[in-house]
């Protein structure tokens, strides 16, 4: 714990020192370079404006707002069950984890709560996404580093697990799935087993990726004490998921949060990792995935029998008052505030997308460090511009 | 097959819910005096739903007193979110809705919300949220603001992140802060015009096109209705 702290504490001086460098070194003429609005991985369309000294970033402005579809907006004028169709296209690698925390605020007003069956299949489902999501990063990230192997190793891997998704939904991306008081439809005949298929398939991806990647010593090199952010200043600015677990913050609202998705009866552990560096984040990735495999089987062997829908009225109507409910999604913690007024469309819908926050630290963390470095924090922080700019 | 089961569920449901009111958190009601004491006569409002969340509302002097105060006392270090609400009601009403959503107006009627949850009398509400990762306690923030274009003090200094949202915050809503580091928009183009998140800015491709309303209302797996559809469900 000690020697946790100082390391952090060392990182942080570092990171004082390389400001003041920079600060001094001011003076000389600089370059101003401009990345994007393409993402090297398509991730979608962010434009960063990067002042250079030399090969050294002086100052990052991110610019955003190239897909900002107002979805705040929009959610105004959508009854309850038409919301979940926007926000599946918030982060839409993992599509169905943006429904659950939106349903979930919504029945917690209605008080409903879904049947025991529908809430397995919700955490299936929820951790299947995350495998989706994740899987894609952890190949995407060699990708922008230069190996270009692995990413294609991981949009074959992923295909199986979307197309698990897909036979239950319905939605190769977009499932819309999930329902005020449960879920649309029943696991299809036969899913099960295909599910553990898929899922010793990603098993030996883990295995391949920690071969391929985590063990490639260019890779550690262009990770490994990169992009350092202390466990404070991540807390700060909001960042969460597996970039804050990566700074050695104990913490995941799977365990932590526990409402309406039954994480707390499954057996699997938080990641951390002490580093906080662009290395570690990978790392603590790789392994939440190997946990999501876990967890998926644990599912597929207690899966309750029962029926899969509460009682709802036909048309929705959420009772006035405030709800806020947020999940560990992906890219981190995803919150939606609901505020209703009895209507059949909310009032206000404040969407906490993970992303905004995680990227909102880039100013600080690119700050002082070399062009080439500059990727590899933006790939190891994975931000979908979906989920910033909702 | 599941009807039965799913009214067995509701009989269970109404004994817990009872249940839920006489639950006591005494963590949330502890943090709650505690910063009443420290706040004093800023201190507006408060409400916890037991073992779920808890609200509490200052004025819009002490904004930036409650984030010092959540950040070195009660340890919220970890900042969630920043944003606000238009409590004005929309002056085009449900008019930009279709007409077969506003069939049963009787039951849509605007109910009056009472404070704890909701807001005050004034037009805007700043909402932000900030957690403690450790015990794992999270806490909404609250406070009017008075004017139209109303102006607070920034949170920056003591939450870093709150920088994009207070940009968001407005662009959406026109609400200024001041000290703000980079006050600029942070989506919108600069020469743009109007307030999109304010309850006045119509939401203009809703009046170019009206929406069709609830013409096909999806049938609940479950749900007994008089459709046939059911019938053909059940077996």
């Amino acid at each position: 714990m000690n020697l946790e702290a100082s390391t952090q504490q060392l990182s942080y001086i570092a990171n004082q020192a390389s400001d003041a460098r920079v600060n001094i070194e001011l003076e000389t003429e600089g370059m101003t370079l401009n990345l994007g609005p393409q993402h090297p991985a398509t991730h979608g369309t962010l434009r960063i404006i990067v002042r250079l000294d030399g090969e050294q970033v002086v100052s990052a402005e991110p610019v955003m707002g190239y897909m900002h579809r107002g979805y705040e907006k929009l959610t105004e004028v959508r009854t309850y069950p038409q919301v979940t169709t926007l926000v599946n296209r918030i982060d839409w690698l993992g599509s169905f984890a943006n429904e659950v925390p939106f349903i979930l605020a919504a029945e917690r007003l209605m008080e409903v709560e879904a049947p025991p069956r529908a809430q397995w299949i919700r955490t299936a489902l929820f951790e299947l996404s995350r495998i989706a999501n994740v899987v894609l990063f952890l190949g995407d990230m060699a990708v922008q580093l230069g190996a270009t192997t692995p990413v294609f190793y991981a949009f074959r891997d992923r295909e199986f697990v979307l197309n698990q998704i897909e036979s239950v939904t319905g939605g190769r991306f977009h499932p819309n799935f999930d329902r005020i008081g449960g879920i649309k439809d029943d696991l299809p005949k036969g899913w099960i087993q295909e599910t553990k298929d898929v899922l010793s398939r990603i098993h030996s991806f883990c295995d391949e990726m920690e071969d391929l990647v985590v063990g490639n010593e260019i890779f550690q090199t262009r990770t490994r004490g990169i992009g350092i952010i202390p466990a404070d200043t991540g807390l700060a600015y909001g960042l969460s998921g597996a970039n804050i677990r990566s700074s050695g913050v104990d913490w995941d609202l799977r365990r932590d949060g526990g409402v309406g998705l039954i994480h707390d009866q499954l057996d699997w552990k938080v990641w951390t990792h002490p580093d906080g560096d662009s290395f570690a984040r990978y790392w603590v990735r790789l392994q939440e995935v190997r946990e999501s495999c876990k967890m998926v089987s644990q599912i597929l062997d207690g899966i309750p029998s029962g029926p899969i829908m509460a009682k709802v009225p036909r048309i929705i109507k959420v009772p006035p008052g405030e709800a806020y409910v947020e999940t560990e999604n992906p890219l981190g913690i995803m919150g939606y505030y609901i505020i209703s007024k009895g209507d059949l469309v909310p009032y206000r819908v404040k969407i906490r997308s993970a992303s905004f926050n995680n990227v909102s630290i880039t100013p600080w963390v690119l700050k002082g460090v070399y062009v080439p470095d500059v990727i590899s924090i933006l790939a190891s922080l994975y931000f979908i511009l979906g989920d910033i700019d909702r | 097959m599941s009807s039965p089961d799913t009214k067995a569920e509701e009989i269970v449901e109404d004994p817990i819910e009872s249940q839920e009111e006489l639950i006591i958190d005494e963590t949330r009601n502890a943090f709650v005096t505690s910063i009443a004491t420290d706040l004093g006569s800023d201190f507006i409002d408060s409400h916890v739903v037991p073992e779920i969340d808890v609200w509490i509302r200052v004025t819009q002097e002490a904004w930036l007193e409650t984030a010092k105060i959540l950040f070195e006392k009660h340890e919220m270090s970890f900042f969630n979110f920043l944003s606000a609400i238009d409590w004005m009601p929309s002056p085009f009403g449900r008019e930009m809705d279709a007409a077969i959503d506003n069939l049963d107006d009787e039951v849509s009627v605007e109910t009056e919300m009472e404070w704890g949850i909701t807001g005050g009398e004034k037009r805007f509400q700043l909402l932000a949220r900030v957690h403690n990762p450790v015990t794992n306690l999270g806490v909404n923030v609250k406070a009017d603001l008075e004017g139209d274009f109303p102006e607070v003090e920034t949170w920056t200094p003591v939450y870093p992140g709150a920088n994009w949202h207070e940009r968001e915050v407005m662009e959406m809503f026109g609400i200024s802060f001041k000290n703000h580091p980079n006050m600029v928009n942070l989506y919108l183009p600069t020469e743009f015009e109007g307030h999109p998140l304010r309850k006045d800015f119509p939401l203009l491709s809703r009046r170019a096109k009206p929406w069709p309303g609830i013409v096909d209302v999806e049938l609940m797996p479950g749900e007994d209705d008089d459709d046939t559809e059911e019938s053909g469900e059940e077996t």
